[in-house]
């Protein structure tokens, strides 16, 4: 460990000015923060968090229609647990919850599909928020769902993919990121050569990191040698799970189930193609289109800096609310709420800046 | 944001429990017994003192690995006597049984409850029970109150750590949370941890008849080592750092708290006592403790200074250094 600390020093003396690095994982955010490598790196490497974290690139939109979902009667909402937390424009899944609405927490969409099987005259629907990760076990539900009839089961779908959404930040002019730690996880199913494009296109080295503190260090010193010999590659530090093509039975599967289509990224906007809708022959699954949900503009506190910090544009401690009015305990913001948020990393590991 | 109603997380033992008592609860009960909010009250009465305490308990399921709720219900509230360097000596315990639940059951409960006592030396001796409508509770909860003679020499509260002062655990942290979470319907996993429930009297005992100074103890129930540590430093006002690498976590704990997204620091523990002494006691204490059964593990794992004073950090195997911050409460539902 010692070595490759020293070995970072050595590389970043070699390139000789500033970088900047990012990753887009949650995962990626809460090892950097939990073991304290941050520290470790000389002032000249700086590591900032993307989009990574899936519950809080949500648009508030999509919250209020859940929120509204959770109200009828007959319906139960299925989630995972870190968005019950989030506040949508007047109140969260778990304030309603507390008010008798019919709200329970799930590991896996399989566990959402038993309980629609569980309970035959109720509407379950599950909240499909997250990337390529958790795709393919919400396609899985769908398909099974499709093959045994099952009538009363569907997903309300917010799913997004990470590469378009790094080919948006690259053109943002106030970022200039020098090399992106690609997500673990992500590229398990999607392949190491999803990120070519960005090597190619815009000359930005990759590294696809794994999540031992060890092995983001060793992805930063992977990324400093790249630009210290010139080079901008896709590298695969974490070859003990990843391979350049992926999972194909996973990618078939969504692709079955998915097709591309815009979505809406909280502090980025539209990007176009880096949505997964559920496709036209799926369509009694689909909660929006089964159950006529309607999306709404939603208000957000107008001081939430989320947006920002999700670009790696702001840090937390640039945000007026972060450790004043918004806490773990009393979040306003996505990023305070998540457990991967940028804004709780900072608040539980950092400290509030006195 | 609508803040009318109670959360689950309320209950979590984390920042927003700590946040309902000082503002719903202290204010309008305000005593100076209550206010120290140790884990029991300490009553002077003709010159001896007693530690008074009452848990409910509400863990689902209520058989799970390692014990049930009647254990659990024993041992939480002589825990929470013998911290305080109390002797436990009697116990009430009041059942709310939901209609229909099965007698075999009920049964069952009882005689864990009576076999814990009595290993423990306690005695139970009044008790109520009440039956609620189906679907009005799940299978039953239950509520012990407990009373012990105070027999350590100095006041054990979460205010008397000092700079300088050490921090020693009994054994590995977060085997009752992971035992009960592995039983949880949507969430059942196979693992071999079983509940750390357990009476930390003798434990308790050995450590204070080596006369050695001890500061404070607690038991890291909710919220884990972390909430625990978090509320000395606060009511000492000292600093207090942990190391990673001394942190006795097992193997499947750690595994399980991955995959759930847990921190073993946050994680319940129902046979863990956290002891602060002084450093020139240390291994006085480690030794009383590793002659015990339930202390064969005992270590350091952290120690106390003057700064930054309230805070407790965490130094990381790979030499960072963070916060170790109160939990919020709301993981962990329902876990005793």
């Amino acid at each position: 460990m010692k070595a490759m600390v020293q070995n970072i020093g050595e590389l970043s003396h070699r390139v000789g000015h500033d970088v900047k690095f990012m990753e887009v994982c949650g995962t990626h955010t809460m090892v950097a923060f939990r073991s304290g490598l941050r520290q470790l790196l000389p002032d000249s490497v700086r590591l900032v968090s993307g989009p990574g974290c899936p519950v809080c690139v949500t648009d508030p939109s999509y919250l209020d229609a859940a929120i509204e979902l959770c109200g009828r009667p007959n319906v139960i909402i299925a989630t995972f647990g870190d968005l019950v937390r989030v506040p949508g424009t007047d109140t969260s899944l778990e304030r309603e919850r507390a008010a008798g609405a019919n709200v329970r927490i799930v590991y896996s969409p399989s566990d959402a599909l038993l309980l629609a099987r569980e309970c035959p005259s109720k509407n379950v629907v599950f909240l499909g928020v997250g990337f390529e990760t958790t795709a393919p076990t919400i396609a899985w539900a769908i398909w099974r769902a499709a093959r045994d009839g099952v009538q009363n089961f569907s997903v309300l779908c917010a799913h997004k993919t990470m590469p378009r959404a790094m080919d948006t930040l690259l053109h943002d002019k106030e970022l200039r990121i020098d090399g992106f730690l690609c997500p673990g996880h992500v590229s398990v199913i999607t392949g190491a050569n999803i990120y070519r494009f960005i090597c190619e296109r815009y000359r930005i080295p990759c590294v696809v990191s794994g999540f031992e503190a060890w092995d983001v260090l060793k992805s930063i010193e992977m990324l400093l040698r790249q630009l210290a010999e010139g080079r901008a590659e896709v590298e695969n530090e974490y070859s003990r799970s990843v391979n350049e093509f992926g999972n194909a039975a996973a990618q078939r599967l969504m692709d079955e189930i998915f097709e591309p289509c815009d979505a809406v990224w909280r502090g980025i906007g539209i990007i176009p193609g880096s949505g997964l809708a559920i496709r036209e022959k799926y369509a009694r699954f689909d909660a929006a289109k089964a159950l006529s949900v309607q999306f709404r503009e939603a208000h957000v506190n107008p001081l939430c800096r989320c947006g920002s910090v999700l670009r790696g544009a702001a840090s937390p401690l640039d945000c007026r609310l972060f450790g004043r009015t918004c806490s773990p305990t009393h979040p306003i913001g996505p990023c305070m709420v998540s457990s991967e948020g940028v804004c709780a990393a900072y608040y539980k590991y950092e400290g509030v800046a006195a | 944001m609508r803040r009318d109603r109670i959360l689950l997380a309320h209950g979590g033992g984390g920042s927003l429990t700590r946040e309902l008592i000082e503002t719903l609860f202290l204010p309008r009960l305000e005593n100076p017994l209550l206010k120290s909010l140790d884990d029991s009250a300490v009553l002077v009465m003709n010159g001896q003192g007693h530690a008074f305490t009452t848990d409910s308990y509400v863990v689902k399921p209520y058989i799970f690995p390692g014990g049930d709720i009647g254990k659990l219900a024993v041992c939480g509230t002589i825990n929470d006597l013998a911290v305080m360097g109390a002797r436990p000596l009697w116990l009430s315990l009041s059942f709310i049984l939901e209609e229909g639940l099965l007698l075999a059951d009920l049964q069952r409960i009882v005689e864990s409850i009576g076999t814990t006592a009595g290993e423990a030396g306690v005695q139970i001796v009044t008790g109520d029970t009440k039956v609620v409508e189906r679907g009005k509770c799940e299978g039953l909860y239950i509520n012990t109150a407990g009373l012990g003679d105070i027999v350590a020499p100095n006041w054990l509260g979460a205010a008397n750590v000092k700079p300088g002062d050490a921090v020693i655990i009994n054994g590995p942290i977060g085997e009752h949370g992971v035992a009960v979470m592995s039983q949880r319907e949507g969430i059942a996993f196979q693992t071999s941890v079983v509940s750390d429930c357990a009476p930390l009297w003798p434990l308790v005992k050995a450590i204070l008849d080596t006369g050695a100074e001890i500061r404070a103890m607690r038991d890291p129930t909710r919220g884990g080592v972390s909430a625990a540590v978090c509320d000395i430093a606060r009511a000492s006002n000292v600093g207090i750092r942990l190391h990673e690498d001394a942190l006795p976590i097992g193997r499947e704990v750690r595994g399980a708290c991955d995959l759930l997204g847990l921190d073993p620091l946050t994680i319940p523990n129902e046979g863990k006592v956290l002891v602060f002494c002084r450093a020139i006691d240390v291994a006085k204490v480690l030794a009383a403790m590793r002659g015990n059964p339930i202390g064969k593990h005992a270590r350091v794992i952290g120690e106390v200074s003057e700064r930054p004073p309230g805070i407790v950090t965490l130094r990381t195997t790979i030499g960072g250094e963070r916060i170790i911050d109160m939990p919020t409460g709301e993981d962990l539902p329902r876990i005793c």
